[in-house]
């Protein structure tokens, strides 16, 4: 192990070194390999995942429906969720105090509460609210309705899966928006700019830098969470396979179509996310023009 | 006929006394600590003022109460003769609605310490959206403006880049173009070179006093004494939220009156003013 310390003299062009040999990676990889191909070995070789029935039941109409209902679920409660988070996130950072406690109680509670409860009170509300009804003093009604006419599977599971999403949107949006650097709000008002244009073409592109790779775990959370709806009898996904193996008894190959499809779904998100998230790169444009201005005020 | 004459002269005369932005009295405090203990300021048309001190004495919050950027506690400030940020109602004086100030503030341009340019907007964008979005000019007119302005800014060539491309004086001269480009009743500077790098501060003096010879109304918080010397026409001093002096620059560098004037001359002035304080 001489080593030999090369003198100037010589010509030395580091772009002809070779890569450096590093035991530990080798090691590593030799591990990673192996277990690699016990998984696949114990995933092909062991008879009871019944791979034949999960490819049988892989497209199957109803197992489409579930899926659908699913995705159904998951684009209304983040568009719900997403547009209450806002209204939710601009009362939180009120400078009026009855509008930001309003606004932090409702995501105190229900970023508390877990969404199985709350799917399955919604579902029962009928029992603390009979009719849900508009009353005029005279107990003259105008317009009401039979909560249990109202309170289907569907319109607890929306309600519930929206209430739940909008708490988590409020704190990641909040959390962008503050992101933001106060100048921003300083130029955008001195110049003239109302309100709403200050929010939607100066704050709100900037936050979104940092609101969009939260809010991709959030939809894939979701996406998961919408598997609660079953306890509600709302046919998604994993209700249709339920409903499949209580018949046929495939309970492993039937939760391996609804995880099959899961994954799928979650894959085409991230990508969609790495999308947007490169769009908004040009808002990386904020963290530098900070870091230089930051340099420049210390000389 | 010459009746009409006389009184288009007369009106034109009152214009040129009446004072663009007349500050009275005013108070802000931070906290239970006063920021500005009721300061008196006029700033006639065509005037340049600059706004000397040291850090802490108020200037800053001077100028971005003048711009309503800031809440006021007491006193007042007039632009045009207009009050600004208050209305008299039958019900008394109350704060002016949300799109009142901002009409209010259409009128006024400032030009910030951290130049505060929209980075995700590029240069061209930053210079004409509030022309386009706040005072109605159509796209095209906007953009043929801000172009010949960032031509006479220096950075012709700069018209497609993002903010984070340019260096601070580069930015900061955009975002003077930026304050010009809606024709401003006055222009209100924020220590404009004080996040500069000492090589760029140059250009950025160089183009606030093109612009003070375009006579317009400017407020200026520095702390370029040189510069304040060469361009103002008159010097106000600021010591713990109060207004001290407030004379010509000849006699303010000369003369100074006050003793915290004095002590803070001499300092800065060490190194023929180039020494910032």
């Amino acid at each position: 192990m001489s080593l030999m310390t090369q003198q100037s003299s010589e010509q030395i062009d580091v772009s002809q070194a070779r890569g450096r040999v590093s035991w530990s990676r080798i090691l590593g990889t030799v591990v990673l390999s192996l277990i690699t191909l016990g998984v696949l070995w114990f995933v092909i070789t062991n008879e009871r995942f019944e791979w034949p029935v999960v490819w049988e039941y892989l497209f199957n109409p109803s197992v489409l429906l579930g899926l659908m209902m699913s995705l159904f679920l998951t684009v209304t409660a983040m568009t719900l969720g997403t547009m209450l988070g806002v209204v939710l996130a601009a009362g939180q950072l009120s400078d009026y105090w009855p509008y930001r406690w309003a606004c932090i109680i409702f995501v105190g509670f229900f970023r508390g509460v877990p969404p199985l409860v709350q799917l399955i009170f919604w579902y029962n509300l009928a029992y603390l609210l009979p009719r849900i009804s508009v009353t005029l003093p005279g107990d003259r009604e105008v317009v009401g309705w039979s909560t249990n006419d109202l309170i289907t599977p569907l319109t607890a599971a929306v309600i519930g899966l929206s209430l739940h999403q909008s708490a988590y949107m409020a704190e990641i949006i909040r959390a962008g928006l503050l992101s933001v650097d106060r100048g921003q709000h300083d130029a955008a008002s001195a110049m003239g700019f109302s309100r709403w244009n200050t929010f939607s073409r100066i704050v709100l592109p900037q936050a979104m830098r940092v609101i969009i790779p939260p809010s991709g775990s959030q939809i894939i959370a979701l996406l998961k969470g919408t598997s609660l709806v079953s306890v509600i009898a709302m046919g998604d996904l994993l209700h249709a396979v339920q409903v499949i193996y209580n018949r046929t008894y495939d309970v492993v190959p039937m939760l391996l179509v609804a995880v099959i499809w899961y994954l799928v779904v979650v894959t085409l998100l991230t990508l969609v996310q790495r999308r947007i998230e490169e769009h908004f790169g040009r808002g990386d444009a904020q963290s530098r023009v900070r870091a230089v201005s930051g340099k420049e005020s210390t000389t | 006929m010459s009746a009409a004459a006389h009184d288009v002269s007369t009106d034109a005369v009152q214009e040129t006394l009446r004072p663009v932005i007349e500050v009275q009295n005013l108070r802000k405090v931070y906290g239970g600590v006063p920021a500005l203990d009721g300061v008196d300021l006029q700033v006639r048309p065509g005037e340049v003022v600059a706004v000397l001190g040291p850090s802490g004495s108020g200037k800053s919050t001077l100028v971005r109460c003048i711009d309503q950027l800031e809440e006021i506690d007491g006193g007042a400030v007039f632009l045009d003769g207009e009050l600004l940020g208050y209305e008299q109602t039958p019900g008394g004086l109350r704060p002016l609605s949300e799109r009142g100030r901002r009409d209010q503030r259409r009128l006024m341009s400032m030009v910030f310490q951290q130049f505060n340019l929209f980075p995700h907007w590029t240069v061209l964008r930053n210079v004409m959206e509030a022309p386009v979005q706040v005072h109605g000019l159509s796209r095209d007119q906007a953009r043929q403006k801000a172009v010949q302005l960032l031509e006479r800014v220096g950075l012709a060539e700069k018209v497609l880049a993002y903010p984070r491309h340019l260096s601070g004086g580069q930015q900061q001269r955009v975002a003077i173009a930026r304050a010009v480009a809606v024709d401003p009743r006055v222009l209100l500077f924020d220590e404009p070179t004080s996040a500069l790098d000492p090589e760029l501060i140059g250009e950025v003096l160089q183009t606030i006093k093109d612009l003070a010879a375009g006579n317009r109304t400017m407020i200026v918080v520095t702390h370029e004494l040189e510069f304040a010397r060469e361009v103002a026409d008159r010097c106000v001093f600021m010591a713990d939220g109060r207004l001290i002096e407030d004379r010509p620059p000849e006699e303010f560098f000369t003369d100074p009156r006050s003793e915290r004037l004095q002590a803070f001359l001499p300092r800065s002035h060490g190194g023929s003013g180039q020494e910032r304080s």
